[in-house]
């Protein structure tokens, strides 16, 4: 193993982001949750420089500014904010127990080492080692969201795949084209803005922001 | 330089922005009408516009008009422009029912025609990532439009909704990364590596593995948003629960241009790999869609849900023609993709009455609409019948095109085809039957219903069973060969 | 082939272990004193508990049988022979080849076993709840220990430990995200098997919790010292194990007089760190409720297996 030390480096924040994943997946509390989410955030926009740096790519500054404004300063603290508003410290019930839980994710880990390992012997990039990490995080943050019973840490689950697939994006490819880049933080902010509001209502229907009260319309 | 496209684009997006200014005014449907029709016609001149010229590339390769998506685009601004008509009046009976606000009817007028704009803007665009970025803009819209009522159910349908396709859209995204990886190698990294215009030149030198694992997250990313089983548990609810008005735009221009965003991928896909694989995912899936929608058909009790079923049904029936491909089903797609569109939107524009008037959705309370009103009653009965593909309606016409191509290019899946069209048959005709004969229960609504558009809908598909323009058999033929 | 270096090396490796081991405890319990604002028993004081144990009498129970009587003496003997098969101060180790990692592993399941087997023979209570909260630990904590020493193994292409270290101080710099995986996972290993804070806590005998103390509760005068001077060992042991992988650097490849002289200050250096950090988790962190304890060595199997995932995705 002979790789030069950005590519070190940009692999042990890869592996750190897999930490991170797991950590969200298997965190109770909804404070930490959402440090968890910021830290995250931080660690792809380390990534992202490093890469930035390494290969040259300028718009990959960009993306790595777009990803610290939006990920680690206005996204936590909205939620902070949310969270604060809403009262509501309570501890995470997750739907499965946690071990298990620990359980599929290792199962989806090693499912999306293997779906990456094709392309990442076809991708030139330095950091294409990384796409399997990047497909686990959105695949860990997807499971992080359909076993939690509430709305935010559904809403952070939702975020963290974003994270994953940006992360997809630049070690994959380098990062999409400015443009898209754009276009996708864009929906992000929209969505969660929409997010917000939304919670606030479904506490303002529901009384609660447990998720399972919202099992009213199914099949007979 | 081409007008018409921005004109296209920029009368609804202009429309929103007023919307949101005036749109609880009294004269606010009014606009929403006026702008509708105005997309409508710089549409119908683009169309114009497209059929004598030819394909168009323009804004810096930003927009790209063929005529597959130059029908699609037709086809939205005509289905957007009769729902504001229909609306008005089934807006303002929500309103004097008191379910609505003045602030929701903004809402609503606003985030319609911004809806309609990114369904535009998704069609029109030249840009894979721009067209994810719109498609997921239209999910927001809708999320809006679908909790317009803010009951329980509304949210909940909404937050399914939100979740469900910002999940599968996820996917898309990433679906998408991998066809940008792939097209970077050959076109070089920058902006034209997801022009479709440039991908569809190189799509034979793409790397054949990265752009079918993409397909599979493109196909379950879309296919989301299409409704196919087992991806469809966001669409009964979001359609049952939303205004009427969004369940047929939802029914009748969304689920086709998501179907449109995979197809274009399709085509990527079936150029890089020369194989099947790309139309067999989408038979599958089309198929198990037809099948299973056609089974739930018959357990629906809420009306709005038994039609979102038969429009998951449909849009199974529609993949699965696209899947098996070649002139002849790809011709039938499009057809039916018209004709499903309109009638759909028809049906729900008559069930939304129907709804108004029983004062329910629930099939069991809604007894005898001929006596109050013949025409709901008649839009019903007549929507259904097409729907269901009974000559001599347009649907039979393509329904009867697919099933034949099947039984000559993929005669295993026939027999699943027939026994779901026919439980589907027996399902909604017994349901509706008792809905329109018999004893009534219905009252008066405070305003006249909108019945033009149901009745304009349907005679265009029954038109389409009969005699299909010369003009347009040309033109499906040649959107049929674009998507190969 | 034994050279005579290396059987100095091997001998002195022991040696030292077992005159060590309380020092490095006591070294623990000081800082953990002064961390606490507390002034501390000293660092010997570990040595002064054995001589006043040793003097004693050992009482046994009337239905003790051979096994309760023999275990003091097995538990030494294992963490001895652990001790040997680590290599601490060179790597040139005559008992290298006859051991290696996995069976590292096995000698402190036999220690394990032992123990809890002892603790159940007299048949109180105490002794079987602590067997059992032992065995559950140990069922927990044995894979996620052989999943760190596999990832080790796999970096350096062989399961003696000898080699591993041989292979891991002898590289040039190079980041192992894999490595650091291991390591947070084996330090959570280690604390829960030597009965650390936050699975267990040393200094009480709160029945609802305690896990080792239980076990040792019938045990007297000498036999007790030897358990307790085996716990000491097996801390050692794994502290050495963890300075092994993860800082193996300033152990000589070889076992030359002169390279075990600069071994040792090394040595007692990182040991002397490796403790005051240990101390410090102990503060930091508070003690779980027994019934968490599954997640926290789930945690740890899960770095530990992460690590090995790793190293296959990204170092491969």
């Amino acid at each position: 193993m002979n790789l030069p030390l950005s590519s070190q480096i940009i692999n042990l924040l890869a592996a750190m982001l897999l930490l991170l994943s797991f950590a969200m997946l298997t965190q109770r509390r909804i404070l930490s949750l959402i440090n968890l989410f910021a830290l995250q955030g931080l660690t792809l926009t380390l990534s992202t420089l490093v890469v930035a740096w390494s290969t040259g790519q300028h718009h990959l500054y960009y993306s790595a500014a777009l990803t610290f404004v939006l990920k680690v300063l206005i996204l936590p603290s909205v939620l902070h904010r949310l969270i604060r508003k809403l009262s509501a410290k309570w501890d995470v019930e997750t739907l499965i127990n946690i071990p298990t839980t620990m359980l599929v994710g290792i199962a989806l880990v090693i499912l999306a080492f293997n779906v990456a390992l094709p392309i990442s012997q076809l991708a030139g990039t330095i950091t294409k080692s990384t796409l399997g990490i990047a497909l686990a995080c959105v695949l860990l943050a997807f499971l992080t969201m359909i076993t939690r019973s509430k709305a935010v840490p559904q809403v952070i689950g939702f975020l963290a795949m974003e994270n994953g697939l940006v992360f997809a994006a630049t070690s994959a490819t380098y990062g999409m084209p400015m443009v898209v880049e754009f276009g996708i933080a864009l929906d992000v902010m929209v969505g969660m803005v929409i997010l917000g509001v939304f919670i606030f209502q479904i506490r303002e229907r529901f009384d609660s922001l447990d998720i399972r009260h919202l099992e009213q319309l199914k099949e007979e | 330089m081409n007008w018409q496209i921005y004109l296209v684009l920029g009368t609804p997006l202009l429309g929103s922005i007023l919307a949101a200014l005036w749109g609880h005014k009294s004269w606010a449907a009014g606009l929403n009408i006026a702008i509708s029709i105005g997309t409508f016609i710089a549409a119908a001149a683009l169309t114009a516009h497209i059929i004598s010229e030819g394909p168009v590339v323009t804004a810096d390769e930003q927009f790209f008009v063929d005529s597959l998506n130059v029908f699609l685009v037709a086809l939205t601004a005509f289905v957007s422009m009769t729902t504001s008509l229909f609306s008005r009046p089934y807006m303002r009976i929500e309103h004097a029912h008191g379910k609505l606000s003045d602030n929701r009817l903004r809402l609503f007028h606003s985030m319609y025609q911004l809806f309609v704009f990114t369904m535009l803007l998704v069609l029109l665009t030249n840009n894979l990532g721009i067209l994810w970025v719109a498609l997921e803009a239209a999910t927001l819209t809708t999320v809006l439009l679908v909790s317009l009522y803010r009951t329980p159910a509304s949210l909940e349908a909404a937050w399914k909704y939100f979740i469900l396709c910002g999940v599968g859209i996820a996917q898309a995204l990433f679906g998408t990364i991998l066809l940008y990886s792939a097209s970077e190698k050959v076109l070089g990294s920058g902006g034209s590596a997801l022009l479709w215009t440039h991908l569809e030149t190189v799509a034979g030198s793409l790397e054949p593995t990265v752009m079918s694992l993409a397909f599979v997250f493109l196909l379950v990313g879309y296919g989301t948003k299409v409704g196919l089983v087992p991806l469809h548990n966001w669409l009964p609810d979001a359609h049952a629960e939303g205004p009427t008005p969004v369940s047929a735009v939802l029914s009748g221009l969304l689920l086709n241009v998501a179907l449109y965003a995979l197809l274009r991928c399709k085509v990527l896909v079936d150029g890089a790999l020369r194989a099947p694989f790309a139309s067999q995912l989408m038979m599958g899936f089309g198929l198990l869609s037809v099948v299973v929608a056609a089974f739930f058909l018959s357990r629906q009790k809420d009306v709005k849900r038994m039609f979102a079923y038969s429009s998951v049904e449909h849009m199974g029936l529609i993949t699965f023609a696209f899947g098996m491909g070649g002139p002849i089903a790809n011709f039938a797609g499009l057809l039916h993709m018209t004709v499903h569109s309109l009638t759909k939107s028809a049906i729900f524009f008559a069930v939304g009455h129907a709804a108004q008037k029983a004062g329910t959705q629930i099939m069991d309370d809604i007894r005898g609409l001929m006596k109050v009103s013949p025409t709901v009653g008649w839009g019903l009965m007549l929507g259904s019948i097409a729907i269901l593909g009974l000559p001599p309606f347009g649907v039979f016409a393509s329904e009867f095109l697919i099933l034949t191509t099947a039984m000559r290019l993929q005669p295993w899946a026939t027999p699943f085809l027939l026994v779901a069209l026919g439980v589907a048959f027996a399902a909604v005709f017994s349901k509706v039957q008792p809905m329109v004969f018999g004893e009534t229960n219905a009252r008066r609504l405070p305003h006249p219903p909108a019945l033009v558009p149901v009745f304009a809908h349907l005679a265009i598909v029954l038109t389409l069973g009969f005699y299909i323009p010369p003009y347009l058999v040309d033109w499906y033929r040649e959107a049929a060969k674009l998507i190969g | 082939m034994i050279s005579w270096p290396g059987l100095i090396a091997q001998l002195t490796e022991i040696v030292l272990a077992v005159l060590l081991a309380p020092v490095l405890l006591g070294w623990v319990n000081q800082w953990r004193a002064w961390l606490q604002n507390k002034s501390g028993p000293g660092i010997l004081q570990p040595y002064r508990t054995l001589r006043k144990l040793f003097a004693k009498e050992a009482v046994l129970a009337h239905n003790a049988s051979p096994l309760f009587r023999a275990t003091p003496y097995v538990l030494f003997a294992c963490m001895c022979l652990a001790a040997g098969i680590v290599p601490t101060l060179g790597t040139d180790l005559p008992f290298s080849p006859a051991a290696d990692a996995i069976a590292l592993v096995g000698i402190f399941a036999l220690a394990r076993v032992f123990i809890s087997l002892a603790a159940m023979d007299i048949g109180t209570a105490f002794g079987s709840l602590g067997a059992r909260r032992e065995m559950m630990v140990g069922f927990l904590a044995e894979p996620a220990l052989l999943m760190v020493l596999f990832t080790a193994s796999l970096i350096s292409h062989s399961t003696s430990l000898a080699t591993i270290v041989e292979h891991l101080a002898q590289m040039k710099f190079v980041i192992y995200p894999s490595l650091a995986f291991a390591g947070v996972a084996f330090t959570m290993v280690s604390l829960a098997e030597n009965a650390r804070i936050p699975v267990d806590n040393p200094s009480t005998h709160l029945e609802l919790t305690m896990i080792h103390e239980a076990m040792v509760l019938e045990y007297s005068g000498r036999h007790l010292a030897l358990i307790e001077w085996s716990a000491a060992l097996k801390m050692f042991v794994y502290s050495c194990i963890g300075i092994a992988l993860f800082f193996p650097f300033g152990i000589p490849a070889g076992g030359d007089a002169f390279g075990l002289l600069l071994a040792l200050p090394a040595l007692v250096a990182k040991l002397a760190v490796g403790g005051f950090a240990l101390a410090l988790i102990e503060t930091l962190s508070a003690k779980m409720r027994i019934f968490r304890a599954p997640e926290y060595l789930g945690t740890a199997f899960l770095l530990a297996v992460l690590a090995m995932l790793i190293h296959f995705l990204l170092e491969s």
